[in-house]
């Protein structure tokens, strides 16, 4: 990276705590930022902190995931913001609600698949094009670890992520021929708002050192990082149950 | 509404405990209706729970966290002059703004508390007898009341309102934002002189001594030294360092070398600290420290000698522990004597003792610290304990002399009000801001803090 070092990089979904720390991340290196979030006012709060922490200059857009045909013009106006010297996007942004609050209504079902899935193709492909012009940039994807394997705790959640996965995975295929990276970040349970109060977390990491951890993933250009990297390994047992015991166990 | 979690909160003592309702707002506005929409009796505003006591717990009711509700908004590099939110905490603002020159104008003996928790508190430093407490050097703030209005204050608007905030333990409403003055400095490290005293009152005129020629001071105290030897001392008196004393640091100034951080990963079982193993040292402490001039040492080692060891409260093992500290007035230190003779008599002492002479008081209406001398020490907690330190308070009211919020788990509301002239204006405040008492916690209700009567 450091070749672009001194370009600006967008952060879509800056409200969630991890998105926070990873774009400090990015100024503290130098950066300019392009933060983005539905909720304009906290973006434009944490961008006026980061312009204090890090001296680097920031603009605030807002983005609803949900709102599909906006997002042409917002891929626009994001790189209008930085005078189209745009080195890399990570979108942080996701929606989760209880399980069985999805299973009961469908509007919330949907509302977690439009938001982790649905909206990452409609602006991801949008960026893809531009990075693809300027064959070099990077795209990054928050996924989860929720989506390496259906659990009837959270599969309707698990299975967008795991749509995000596969999609990051193709775009990560087909970019690579045009310069451009691709990373897919399937962080284990962190201590947001998301997860603020849920029961059963263990090994928690702080978002803080989930961004150091995803900063340091996207500047070695990895292709799929879990954060913290021991997430890797439970991931991988737990990928290796057979259905026919998986299906008997409650998680 | 916004998501909460029940869980059990103490201080940084450990002791007591209580099931509190915990919210951890992200956003700003997400405040501005907790009052209203929620079915709990009261809130208290938490901050990164370095109160030994209970100042900062509710039980059967709601906590409100402010760790993430951590911005800084705004800073004007010409007067030096930081906006932030409550959140921040001290060690981000030396993080950030040490590098340009900047360090904080008053500063506790950790950086781990927020700037929420500083004003409520309104605490102090080595620095008191010079600068003041932090609320000396907050421009202003903004305030928001259980009516759900935001209140800017300030020394010159709604100044009572103000000045029942600074020191007023999170009663008068959530503090959202300050405006900060911080103080400029040359470098990151402190030119530090010790002397070593072998008593009580060489100690005491040494401080007086030296005062007006250091802008930091304060005395380390054996107070398990008895009878001749009785409050012998290690004096550190510190000034920041202009770059021409730094020797070979001279050309980067700022740059302190990152320290490793230990932590204490389990609760120490209660033989560890035993007279003998306390006793050792500070004995050992006091031979190390031989009366030297001009050392140089950085900020982070002068400051905060404890912030190394991160969890260091579990040393004190799992009944926890509590902080003493006391000020007697000018011309009254026959009772700091007094009480020194009592802790060594008893040994419930801990590693050190701090001895610090304070300046004028300031105008917070509970804010702590006055003219005279404050003795801080670590306590842990044992059967009796309690008793013990109920005694030690009459002695203490007996001389003139207060005890500090921010440390106290166990003083009576009586004599709590007796050390506190002021505590009628507070409560007259708190009526106005507060009129249906949503405001609360463990504190407030064990001192009677908010209302007259007995409830
Ligand atoms: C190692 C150590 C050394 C210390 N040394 C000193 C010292 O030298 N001098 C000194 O004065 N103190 C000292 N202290 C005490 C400490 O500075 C104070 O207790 C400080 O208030 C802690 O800040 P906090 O953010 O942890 O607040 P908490 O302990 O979480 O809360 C303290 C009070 O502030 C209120 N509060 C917090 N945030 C807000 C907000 N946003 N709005 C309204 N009210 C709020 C709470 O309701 C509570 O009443 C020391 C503590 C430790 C652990
Ligand atoms: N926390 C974990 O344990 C964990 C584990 C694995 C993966 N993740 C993933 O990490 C990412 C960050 O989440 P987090 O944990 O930091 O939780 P969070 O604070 O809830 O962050 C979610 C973010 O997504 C935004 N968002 C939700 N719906 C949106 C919409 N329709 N349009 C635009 N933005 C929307 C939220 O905005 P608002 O602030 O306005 O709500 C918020 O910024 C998410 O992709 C999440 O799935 C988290």
């Amino acid at each position: 990276m450091s070749k672009n070092s001194k370009e600006a990089i967008a952060i879509l979904g800056v409200t969630s705590s991890i998105a926070r720390a990873l774009a400090e991340e990015f100024a503290r290196d130098g950066h300019p930022l392009v933060l983005a979030a539905r909720d304009l006012e906290e973006a434009e709060t944490i961008g006026a902190d980061i312009r204090v922490r890090c001296g680097v200059e920031t603009a605030a857009l807002e983005l609803d995931a949900a709102h599909f045909d906006t997002h042409e013009a917002f891929v626009e106006e994001c790189l209008e913001a930085c005078g189209n010297k745009l080195g890399g996007v990570v979108l942080c942004y996701g929606f989760m609600d209880a399980q069985v609050k999805a299973e009961a209504d469908f509007v919330i079902a949907r509302r977690t698949i439009d938001v982790n899935f649905t909206s990452a193709v409609s602006i991801l492909e949008r960026f893809a094009e531009y990075f693809t012009e300027r064959r070099s940039g990077f795209i990054a994807g928050i996924s989860s670890v929720a989506g390496d394997r259906g659990r009837q705790s959270n599969y309707i959640y698990g299975s967008a992520k795991a749509g995000l996965t596969t999609y990051l995975a193709g775009l990560r295929n087909r970019m690579f021929h045009h310069g451009v990276h691709v990373i897919t970040i399937k962080p284990g349970f962190v201590d947001t708002k998301m997860t603020f109060g849920l029961p059963n977390l263990f090994l928690v990491a702080s978002p803080e050192q989930a961004a150091k951890a995803m900063y340091r993933a996207i500047v070695k250009r990895k292709n799929t990082a879990y954060v913290p990297w021991f997430w890797r390994y439970i991931m991988l047992i737990i990928r290796h149950v057979p259905d026919w015991q998986f299906k008997k166990m409650k998680m | 509404m916004i998501p909460s979690v029940k869980q059990p909160l103490s201080g940084w003592g450990r002791f007591p405990s209580e099931d509190c309702i915990v919210y951890r707002p992200e956003k700003r506005r997400e405040l501005d209706t907790i009052f209203e929409e929620s079915e709990l009796p009261h809130f208290i505003a938490r901050g990164l729970g370095r109160s030994y006591g209970d100042t900062a717990i509710n039980g059967g009711g709601g906590v409100i966290s402010f760790l993430r509700l951590n911005r800084m908004l705004s800073f004007d590099d010409e007067e030096g002059v930081l906006e932030c939110e409550a959140g921040v905490s001290l060690a981000e603002i030396v993080e950030t703004f040490l590098p340009r020159g900047w360090f904080l104008p008053v500063t506790p003996g950790t950086k781990f508390v927020t700037v929420g928790g500083a004003i409520a508190n309104d605490v102090h430093g080595k620095n008191h007898h010079r600068d003041g407490t932090f609320g000396a050097h907050v421009l202003d703030l903004t305030l928001l009341t259980p009516k759900g209005k935001v209140m800017t204050c300030s020394p010159k608007s709604h100044e009572d309102v103000f000045w029942a905030t600074v020191g007023g333990i999170g009663l008068t409403g959530l503090i959202l934002t300050a405006r900060v003055r911080l103080q400029r400095v040359e470098s990151a490290y402190l030119r530090v002189d010790y002397r070593r005293l072998s008593d009580i009152h060489a100690t005491l005129s040494a401080i007086q001594e030296t005062d007006a020629d250091y802008q930091y001071s304060v005395a380390w105290v054996d107070c398990l030294a008895r009878g001749k030897s009785l409050g012998r001392s290690v004096l550190m008196l510190g000034n920041h360092a202009s770059p021409g004393e730094l020797g070979s640091r001279k050309g980067v100034p700022f740059k302190v070398r990152a320290k490793h951080k230990p932590g204490v990963p389990f609760d120490f079982p209660g033989l560890v600290l035993n007279p003998l193993s306390i006793k050792a040292f500070n004995a050992a402490f006091y031979a190390m420290h031989p009366t030297s001039q001009g050392k140089i040492i950085d900020y982070d080692t002068y400051f905060y000698p404890l912030d190394s060891i991160h969890n260091w409260n579990r040393i004190y093992g799992k009944r926890g522990f509590t902080q003493y500290q006391a000020t007697f007035p000018v011309g009254h230190e026959e009772g700091l004597i007094g009480l020194l003779e009592r802790l060594s008599a008893a040994s419930c002492a801990s590693f050190l003792a701090v001895l610090k002479r304070f300046g004028p008081q300031g105008p917070g209406l509970l804010s702590y610290p006055f003219e005279g001398y404050t003795l801080t020490l670590d306590i842990p907690i044992r059967a009796g304990l309690l008793a013990f330190l109920s005694d030690c308070d009459k002695h203490v009211l007996k001389h003139g002399g207060r005890l500090y919020l921010a440390k106290d788990v166990n003083t009576h509301p009586d004599v709590f009000a007796a050390m506190y002239p002021r505590l009628a204006e507070f409560r007259t405040v708190r009526r106005k801001v507060d009129p249906n008492s949503r405001l609360s916690s463990r504190m407030a209700r064990r001192l009677r803090l908010a209302k007259d009567d007995k409830a």
